[in-house]
């Protein structure tokens, strides 16, 4: 029987009803095409929340359904916004050292310009000349295409390396992690020409735009919102079909899908890259709203912090990872903003801003152990879904395969 | 399902930022933006709280403008992206008149656009490395010549250091720091061979390497000095194998630029002694007004604890801004800056800091020696030092000049005579 | 102490005052006591010297006291006297020349007398007459340090003449290498210095080093034809090579004023700027000056014209260098010399070379213990349980903060770390026991949501750390018997703290062995973790079993804690710096296998101070590649170095 995408999946429609509510509604209530009631600064934050959970959307497809812990998803994170902040860099220098040199008696030469550019982008970390990485930065179409592509090729290197060694499990994740860092260390360093630990600053101000950031505010939610759709259909379409089944497979019991013929290093690979895309664009939508990126931000630390998201938001679905990262890092926003009240016991005060990471920690620790299937739990309890009772017998042999509270959705 | 979600996370946090901002209209709000978690943590909340003491002060000497002052204080948490979006919050949704905060550069590039667009008004604290001018921030820490320089001058013509070993953590502080010395000693006739440099990263702990190598520095018969800009708890491990390696502050000194009493408290001094520090500020400094200043610090926060230069400057930059205010009869932040100009304000070490056009501090440099007790002993005080936000020891930035009040512009270009631009270049 | 020593001071003044009278020390000061007051290395030589030279019986305490910070000032008349600290903040002073207490003053009428290490060292220098047969044994001492600090030729003879009749044998043989030191640099006698020279060929020492590499110091000179006679060359230079390029020879000429600057693109720009006439510059308008050749072709017109200096061809800069040699010759005039130094150098550098190495492979092994010892414990709660751990660098933080405490309640050094050890042990085994049976037991079926939840814990105690501790840096300090280093030469040594942690880690290898190949527990904690359901049949509880395997594990790291926070830091973040290293070392070691972990530390260790080596400048750049090794390495043995094989492998 043949039932189209959407019949198979209707919660992308859903999805869709939602995203698309959100958006209007915050577009109505922003500063810069509404009525005012939400802050400039509250409106990126969304649009940032927006980017969180498409990059959980793809760690959910990596994790949930394809059974690998990644702990570097930030990585791709990271570059795509390395990618898109250059360009962003570039143009807007570029655009001051042109006014500025068009002030001189004698006209300037290219290669002026060009040191003009290198002189004001890297004089900060003391140096003046571009680096080769920088080829590409005058030219948006070309950096763009990076976004997806730089990611994509070390998600590639990466994981045709692991996968055929068969790397698996706990090693891999640890080997991401690894990843992670060495790049994070990388990019620290200032010879790597990324400006060092400074990163690239002042991303939100797009070159030669001149609309106020009330207005670009909402302009990036639009983006993030729509990428977020497209992200969210582009992973339930690959894990609706026959594809969707075997990355599962792979997740149940990875050596019987082998046994069965099919090339499970490739699958991995597909999803592995097309995860890394994803997390890529979502970065490159990300930092601009941010206004500032630099190695810190791909430390090993951010990529445990999206499991942590898909977790408590419950993963093997995919609207759980968008609720797990729009839940906690809100929240996260909410805690450490000094907003949350604090909580007098006499003789000592719980301030917030101090308890508020160990209580997050305890909170894994909780949903871990209670609440495996994390906040999605919730509707399946809504929607009355329950699981088939097996006695507490595995599916699979292979530790780490999904338990039989997992199989159930 | 989602959006439900969303929108009740959503609207929980907006109204709490709403109702924030619509407290009480007849206090002036101050902002406090330093991160009291992450990394960051350990040098930037001492800060905080000096910052609500000296508010404390003011309002018991009755406050500002006729109004109480009020702190608005938040948590950016060491997360760079986010002192941005801490820093619109403070001036869009709580509407703060100005800014305390900052300690790191990097987190200073990333509130510099914001603080710019809105036009808000930042105070910051702590020595930088310069090579920046924005009209909405008032530097009120060394600039390289109020530190490096004078401190490098003190090693080539006091202790006739001939070889230079430059340490530093690898971020932007130190390494444009270290650029500009590297081309001040060149200037000097050390030569390039005469000059080590090495990067570590955030608090590495292996030095027995980077010591060693150092003191192999000393086989070609020249006196070795090492400029340390090694930063935080990074400290702690280095000096530890220094004193292991038993090098004597007489052989080969060493003069940081990012350690304080703070930092000492982390470690016994004792085989330490002799080594030095430069700074605008140290705590043995003797004046009543310090003497003042410390017992109120260890009155309010305990006896154990220490003062440091960023502190004083947050106290010299809040009283200043203070004055400005009053005498602007407005904390409007045009005006406020305008009155800026020219504030005058005593120094805890004795002297006067005055605040220049280039929203940089004169104030006198200091160099002290490391004690048993943690303390330093001052052994050199030069007069006020004019900061410099351009340097003069690099050739792009010896052609630049910042003045916002005659000149309106912060990055001057005194060959050309034009203005290259009037936002900053993050 | 320093009360005494004034007394004593004070006793001997009175001892000599009669003679004194007639040179009196107070005069001399008073002559200069700008430059005294001003306390400036550039300007207070003569004072130093008028001191040492008056002939004056107190010039040495003079001089001693003042070096010691111990001179003040008294602000009202400018005189000078030795001054000690007594109660409520008052000062009391000792005139110098009589010996007598001349009053008590509080501090605001005073000023201390601030000498720093450079006049300090200066002062050392003058001392020097007095203290070299001084008959205490710790001035000649600071005698010789001087010298040593600040060679002169003057000490030569001196020296010499007190090598004879020097009881101290240590002293003794400090005089004799000085004064070969000496002889080296100043001696007049060529024949003496190469006979110095070759006499101390071989020695390790860095002061010899530091003698002889200012005798071959060279400077490089350029001449038109041939090398002039007289001097001592070192070397004939020929441009174009890697060390001396053409750039660098042209370059030199333009120094020496023997060729024309070249010109360069700015001065170009600024020359077309100066000669802008009606929006032309020599015919060509401004507008198309946008490129090179149009600059080069305006510039040139200019040039002819007179109006700015010609550009310098290739052809100008072939012939320039043609014309001229270049050289570089010795600053030392005597050839002899320069050969039996050179020869020397070459000698000392093959075994500073095969020392430095030496030094390198004791600075990797401190740093395999380390990461074994902070891997230790790791390679018991994963590599033996697989367990991940992620809180596991928190357990060593925890070992570091109970050192702390300890530290602060018995402030006995040597008793406090003999407290400290077993403590953390019990903190952390207890931490751990409990994170078992509350946490772990449930998720055994389900390793990497062990690694949420423990990663849970792991930010809530590093949180909870900064709430109790504050964020500062807490001081954990050595005893006073690790302090120092171990010395083989001047190029081979290694601290004593890092040579316990080695012992600590070598000691936690044989207990770590000892329990798992010999006692019930380790016998007990094999079978369970390779078959749990067997070992639980043949009546072993594997929850007891595991729980206490667990507890040992974060024991270890426990006092790994207090190890390393005694060589590092005591912060909140001391275990997040650990914990990602700490699983690589399993890791690539090989999970299982403790010996696995101890080579993986050995590798980790020796490739990053290996790297280092190779990028003195970019220790950051030693651990970045340090870790794309690692990378490729899992790739090629995904099962570590030391793989199990079979059934234990569990795969």
């Amino acid at each position: 029987m043949q039932r189209s995408f959407i019949a198979k999946n209707p919660s992308v429609l859903i999805f869709f009803a939602c995203l698309a509510l959100f958006t209007l509604a915050v577009t109505v209530l922003s500063e810069g095409f509404g009525v005012g009631l939400a802050s400039t600064s509250f409106v990126k934050t969304l649009g940032k929340t927006l980017c969180l959970c498409l990059i959980a959307v793809a760690m959910d497809l990596i994790w949930g359904f394809t059974g690998i812990l990644s702990l570097g998803h930030f990585a791709f994170f990271g570059l795509g916004g390395y990618m898109i902040g250059m360009w962003l860099m570039y143009e807007r220098t570029r655009l001051i050292v042109v006014e500025s040199l068009s002030q001189t008696e004698i006209p300037p030469t290219p290669s002026e310009v060009v040191d003009a550019i290198g002189n004001q982008i890297f004089g900060v970390v003391g140096s003046s000349e571009f680096p080769m990485i920088w080829a590409f930065a005058d030219s948006l179409v070309l950096q763009l295409a990076l976004v997806v592509l730089v990611p994509g090729l070390l998600a590639l290197v990466f994981g045709w390396l692991a996968f055929r060694s068969r790397v698996t499990g706990v090693y891999l994740s640890i080997l991401t992690q690894a990843m992670t860092l060495a790049l994070a260390l990388y990019l620290f360093q200032n010879d790597s020409g990324l400006r060092g630990n400074n990163g690239l600053s002042g991303l939100q101000n797009l070159p030669g735009v001149t609309a106020s950031q009330d207005f670009v505010s909402v302009w990036f939610l639009w983006a993030s919102a729509g990428a977020l759709g497209l992200g969210y259909a582009l992973a339930a379409w690959a894990v609706s079909g026959k594809f969707g089944s075997v990355v599962r497979g792979i997740r149940d019991n990875e050596a019987r899908v082998r046994f069965l013929g099919y090339s499970v290093e490739t699958y991995k690979l597909v999803i592995f890259v097309l995860t890394a895309c994803l997390a890529a664009i979502a970065g490159a939508l990300y930092y601009p709203q941010a206004g500032i990126i630099n190695p810190a931000e791909m430390a090993p630390i951010a990529s445990v912090y999206l499991a942590v998201w898909v977790a408590i938001g419950g993963r093997g679905r995919l609207y759980g990872a968008v609720i797990g990262a729009a839940f906690v890092s809100l929240l996260s926003t909410w805690f450490t903003g000094g907003q949350a009240p604090d909580i007098p016991l006499g003789f000592y005060t719980i301030k917030w801003v101090d308890w508020w990471l160990v209580l997050l920690g305890l909170s894994f620790v909780a949903v871990t152990l209670f609440a495996p299937k994390g906040m999605g739990g919730l509707i399946d309890l809504w929607t009355r879904r329950k699981s088939p009772n097996r006695h507490g017998l595995d599916l699979g042999p292979d530790e780490g395969a999904l338990r039989e509270q997992e199989a159930s959705k | 399902m989602n959006f439900l979600k969303s929108a009740l996370t959503g609207s929980v946090v907006f109204a709490a930022l709403a109702s924030a901002a619509m407290a009480a209209e007849d206090t002036i709000k101050v902002g406090v933006l330093h991160s009291l978690s992450g990394t960051m943590a350990i040098s930037e909340t001492t800060l905080k709280d000096t910052m609500l003491m000296l508010i404390d002060q003011q309002n018991a000497k009755g406050g500002l403008l006729g109004k109480q002052l009020e702190a608005v204080v938040v948590d950016p948490a060491s997360d760079w992206p986010l002192f941005a979006e801490k820093a619109r919050e403070l001036l869009t949704v709580h509407d703060v008149d100005v800014i305390f905060g900052n300690w790191t550069s990097v987190s200073r590039k990333s509130v510099l656009p914001v603080i710019e667009e809105l036009n808000g008004l930042l105070f910051y604290p702590v020595q930088y490395e310069g090579e920046e001018s924005s009209k909405n921030v008032f530097y009120t820490g060394a600039a390289p010549n109020q530190q490096a320089i004078p401190a490098t001058d003190y090693f080539l013509e006091e202790l006739e250091v001939e070889k230079f070993a430059l340490l530093g953590t690898d971020y932007v502080y130190p390494r444009t720091t270290n650029n500009i010395l590297e081309s001040y000693l060149k200037q000097k006739g050390i030569a390039d061979s005469d000059i080590f440099v090495n990067y570590t990263p955030f608090g590495h702990s292996d030095w027995s390497k980077i010591v060693a190598d150092v003191v192999a520095l000393g086989a070609d018969g020249k006196k070795v000095g090492v400029i340390s800009t090694i930063n935080g708890d990074a400290n702690i491990g280095f000096y530890k194998e220094l004193a292991a390696a038993g090098v004597s502050a007489d052989d080969i000194p060493v003069i940081a630029f990012s350690v304080g009493e703070e930092e000492l408290t982390g470690l016994d001094t004792s085989n330490l002694v002799g080594h030095l520090a430069a700074w605008n500020y140290f705590q043995s400094a003797e004046s009543d007004m310090n003497t003042e200043f410390v017992e109120t610090w260890k009155a309010t926060m305990g006896e154990e604890r220490v003062t440091n230069d960023p502190m004083e400057a947050h106290y010299i930059g809040f009283n200043m801004w203070v004055n400005a205010a009053t005498a602007a009869g407005s904390t409007e932040v045009d005006t406020v800056r305008a009155a800026m100009y020219g504030q005058e304000y005593p120094n805890l070490t004795g002297g006067l800091a005055v605040m220049l056009p280039n929203h940089h501090l004169a104030k006198p440099v200091l160099i002290g020696e490391i004690q048993e007790d943690g303390q330093f002993d001052i052994i050199s005080q030069t007069a006020e030092v004019p900061g410099d936000a351009w340097t003069d020891f690099l050739p792009e930035s010896a052609l630049l000049k910042s003045d916002w009040k005659d000149l309106g512009c912060g990055m001057y270009n005194i060959e050309t005579k034009t203005c290259v631009q009037t936002l900053s270049n993050y | 102490m320093k009360r005494l020593y004034l007394l004593g001071l004070a006793a001997l003044l009175c001892c000599v005052m009669a003679a004194a009278q007639a040179s009196d020390i107070q005069p001399i000061l008073q002559e200069h006591k700008q430059i005294i007051a001003k306390s400036a290395r550039k300007t207070i030589a003569p004072a130093i010297d008028a001191i040492a030279k008056s002939g004056s019986p107190q010039a040495q305490t003079v001089l001693e006291t003042w070096a010691a910070k111990a001179m003040w000032m008294r602000k009202s008349d400018g005189v000078f006297f030795a001054g000690e600290k007594a109660e409520d903040k008052q000062y009391r002073l000792f005139d110098f020349d009589s010996g007598e207490v001349a009053g008590t003053y509080p501090k605001a009428d005073l000023k201390q007398i601030k000498p720093n290490s450079g006049i300090r060292a200066m002062i050392g220098t003058a001392l020097v007459q007095f203290q070299l047969i001084d008959p205490d044994a710790a001035r000649r001492q600071a005698a010789l340090t001087s010298i040593q600090r600040d060679p002169e030729v003057r000490f030569l003879a001196p020296l010499r003449a007190s090598i004879e009749g020097e009881p101290d044998v240590k002293l003794l043989a400090q005089k004799r290498r000085l004064e070969r030191l000496l002889t080296i640099s100043f001696d007049k006698n060529t024949e003496a210095r190469v006979n110095a020279i070759e006499e101390m060929s071989g020695d390790l020492g860095v002061d010899l080093r530091a003698t002889l590499n200012p005798l071959v110091a060279t400077t490089r000179d350029v001449a038109l034809g041939e090398v002039p006679s007289g001097l001592n060359i070192a070397d004939i230079l020929a441009p174009g090579t890697e060390f001396f390029s053409r750039t660098d020879a042209y370059d030199l000429l333009v120094i020496k004023s023997l060729a024309q600057p070249k010109v360069t693109a700015n001065d170009i720009r600024n020359a077309l700027a100066a000669n802008i006439d009606g929006g032309r510059v020599a015919g060509i308008p401004v507008a198309r000056l946008d490129n090179d050749t149009a600059r080069h072709r305006a510039y040139d017109i200019l040039a002819k014209a007179g109006q700015a200096p010609a550009r310098v061809t290739t052809d100008d800069v072939d012939a320039a260098l043609a014309s001229h040699v270049f050289f570089e010759s010795y600053y030392e005039p005597s050839p002899d010399v320069t050969t039996a130094a050179n020869a020397s150098l070459t000698a000392i550098g093959l075994r500073v070379g095969l020392n430095q190495t030496l030094d390198l492979a004791l600075d990797a092994l401190s740093l395999t213990s380390i990461y074994f010892l902070a891997a230790i414990g790791l390679a018991i709660t994963f590599g033996v349980m697989g367990v991940i751990n992620m809180a596991h660098g928190e357990f060593i933080m925890m070992g570091a903060y109970t050192g702390y405490v300890v530290q602060r309640i018995i402030p006995d050094h040597t008793l406090s770390i003999i407290v400290a050890i077993p403590l953390a042990f019990v903190v952390t085994f207890t931490a751990g026991v409990a994170m078992e049976r509350l946490v772990i037991r449930w998720l055994y079926a389900r390793p990497l949501e062990t690694l949420l939840a423990t990663f849970g814990i792991s930010i809530a105690l590093q949180q909870l750390a900064k709430n109790i501790f504050g964020t500062q840096a807490r001081p954990l300090t050595a005893p006073e018997w690790l302090n120092g280093a171990f010395t083989m030469n001047d190029v081979v040594s290694i601290s004593y703290i890092r040579i316990a942690i080695f012992i600590l880690a070598l000691i936690f290898l044989g207990v770590f062995l000892f329990i798992m190949k010999r006692t019930r527990l380790g016998l007990e904690t094999r079978a369970v973790t390779q078959n749990s359901r067997m070992a639980a049949s043949m009546g072993i509880n594997p929850g007891r079993v595991n729980m206490l395997t667990f507890g040992l594990g974060s024991g270890i790291a426990g006092v790994a804690g207090v190890a390393i926070g005694l060589f590092a830091k005591v912060t909140s973040e001391l275990g997040s710096d650990y914990i990602v290293q700490s699983f690589m070392t399993v890791v690539v070691g090989g999970v299982g296998n403790i010996w696995g972990t101890l080579a993986g530390a050995a590798m980790i260790g020796f490739l990053q101070k290996g790297i280092e080596w190779l990028n003195p400048s970019n220790t950051l750049a030693a651990q970045t590649y340090m870790i794309v090794f690692i990378i490729i390495f899992i790739q090629f043995r995904p099962r570590g170095i030391i793989a199990l094989k079979g059934r234990a492998a569990g795969d």
